[in-house]
């Protein structure tokens, strides 16, 4: 069975490196952007074969779930003299220079590798059993959310504030554009995001929930609801104006508002960065994540369509010019 | 015991052929349409298959019950996505392939 297992391993190695020159060395782009798809879900399976469903669960649903959409939008965009670059002819240097780096860089990064190999010893525990033998602090009982949000609470919180300005930036960038037209959708897409969305909802508040004592959290549950969310857009649906604009910008702050907060009362009270009232860490784990999972799809959503909400759209013509016309 | 181990076998190996079918159609099959209709073998009595076989293997009837749901979205999912594509392509001027 371990000759099996690791035949299995070597190819799926195999794939990925084979993919990843291909969507590198692709010009088209979307040819790119399937390939890129294709490796973000065998490196989900790569990930589970480490027994890391964690990893492998956010890396499928925002990898290649959210990423890809991402994408493919970004694609949609591009005006076709973008899509398809034309080669230039590169002079002599800039045809020297790949081959040239790749001779140096290779070697030296395989001779550091190797000699950084000898120093490591031969097998390493890893933090896992500190982490085990502390879990009961932490009042969770899952590892990865202990460390995730206990431990190393402070690098899930910077995660968040990188989310956070990521939007900032996209908004500032151009308003979004609308993806499809209301008239123009397939009343199959319709029937299926009718269907998809309820269930979307409640697998996202199962995984979140699962966080507790098994694979799953607030990353995972948010980019389900963000598929929901961008599916919901793709069907033709709009945030009407009410909703896209203060609703909307305290949703997508509210995570990380909750967060910092949990995490700079305690320093306030004298105590360290993000020490949780004993006692209380578990249902303060629950709350922030709950936020976060929310913030985290309004994020991931936000990217996808990639501009800030567009302005009211106004009735055109303007209702009074239009009687006007009616009445000349 | 061993009977179910045998039993999921045999399903699993009974979807092999339908994979090996919708890849090499997804990759022969002269126009979108045709490829489409190549796909839905994998997806359908292929993913069916092997879900059944895992499913006959599942410790609870739980764990049965959400393979028998992942199988079901997927078939929701593929079969929205293959409308989509051939109406995009059929929208975008490319006529079905025919024997001429």
């Amino acid at each position: 069975m371990t000759l099996l297992s690791a035949l299995f391993d070597l190819l799926l190695l195999a794939t990925l490196l084979w993919l990843a020159w291909r969507l590198l060395a692709s010009a088209d782009l979307f040819k790119a952007v399937v390939l890129f798809i294709a490796f973000s879900l065998l490196l989900a399976l790569a990930w589970v074969r480490l027994n890391a469903p964690d990893v492998a669960l956010a890396e499928a649903a925002i990898g290649a779930g959210i990423t890809g959409a991402l994408l493919m939008v970004a694609l949609g965009r591009l005006s076709p003299e973008d899509a398809c670059p034309h080669r230039l002819h590169p002079t002599l240097g800039q045809r020297l220079s790949a081959p040239l780096l790749i001779s140096l860089a290779v070697p030296a990064a395989v001779a550091i590798l190797l000699s950084s190999l000898l120093t490591l010893p031969e097998t390493a525990a890893g933090l896992a059993p500190l982490v085990t033998s502390h879990l009961a602090q932490s009042e969770v009982a899952h590892p990865v959310t202990a460390v995730l949000l206990n431990f190393r609470g402070y690098d899930t919180l910077l995660e968040v504030a990188v989310l956070v300005l990521a939007v900032l930036g996209i908004w500032c960038l151009g308003e979004a554009q609308v993806l499809t037209l209301p008239g123009s959708v397939s009343p199959v897409l319709l029937g299926m995001t009718r269907v998809l969305l309820p269930v979307l909802v409640l697998t996202g508040g199962y995984l979140l929930w699962l966080g507790g004592h098994a694979p799953g959290g607030a990353f995972q549950a948010g980019a389900l609801l963000a598929a929901g969310a961008v599916l919901w857009l793709f069907a033709g649906q709009m945030l009407s104006s009410r909703w896209s604009d203060l609703p909307l910008r305290l949703l997508l702050l509210l995570g990380f508002q909750v967060f910092l907060a949990t995490a700079a009362v305690p320093v306030l009270q004298g105590n360290l960065l993000l020490a949780y009232p004993p006692g209380w860490a578990k249902t303060m784990i629950l709350l922030v994540e709950t936020l976060l999972a929310g913030s985290i799809a309004a994020v991931l959503a936000a990217a996808v369509i990639g501009g800030r909400p567009a302005c009211a759209p106004q009735s055109f013509p303007p209702a009074g010019q239009a009687d006007e016309e009616k009445q000349q | 015991m061993e009977i179910r181990e045998l039993l999921a076998a045999l399903l699993m190996l009974t979807a092999m052929p339908f994979f090996l079918a919708g890849t090499l159609g997804l990759l022969r099959f002269p126009d979108v349409f045709c490829r489409l209709h190549a796909l839905t073998k994998a997806d359908n009595l292929g993913l069916g298959l092997i879900v059944l076989g895992l499913m006959v293997q599942a410790d609870s009837w739980q764990a049965a019950a959400r393979l028998l749901l992942i199988w079901l979205l997927v078939l929701l999912a593929g079969a929205t996505v293959a409308h989509l594509i051939a109406r995009q392509a059929l929208r975008t001027g490319q006529n079905p392939w025919r024997l001429s």
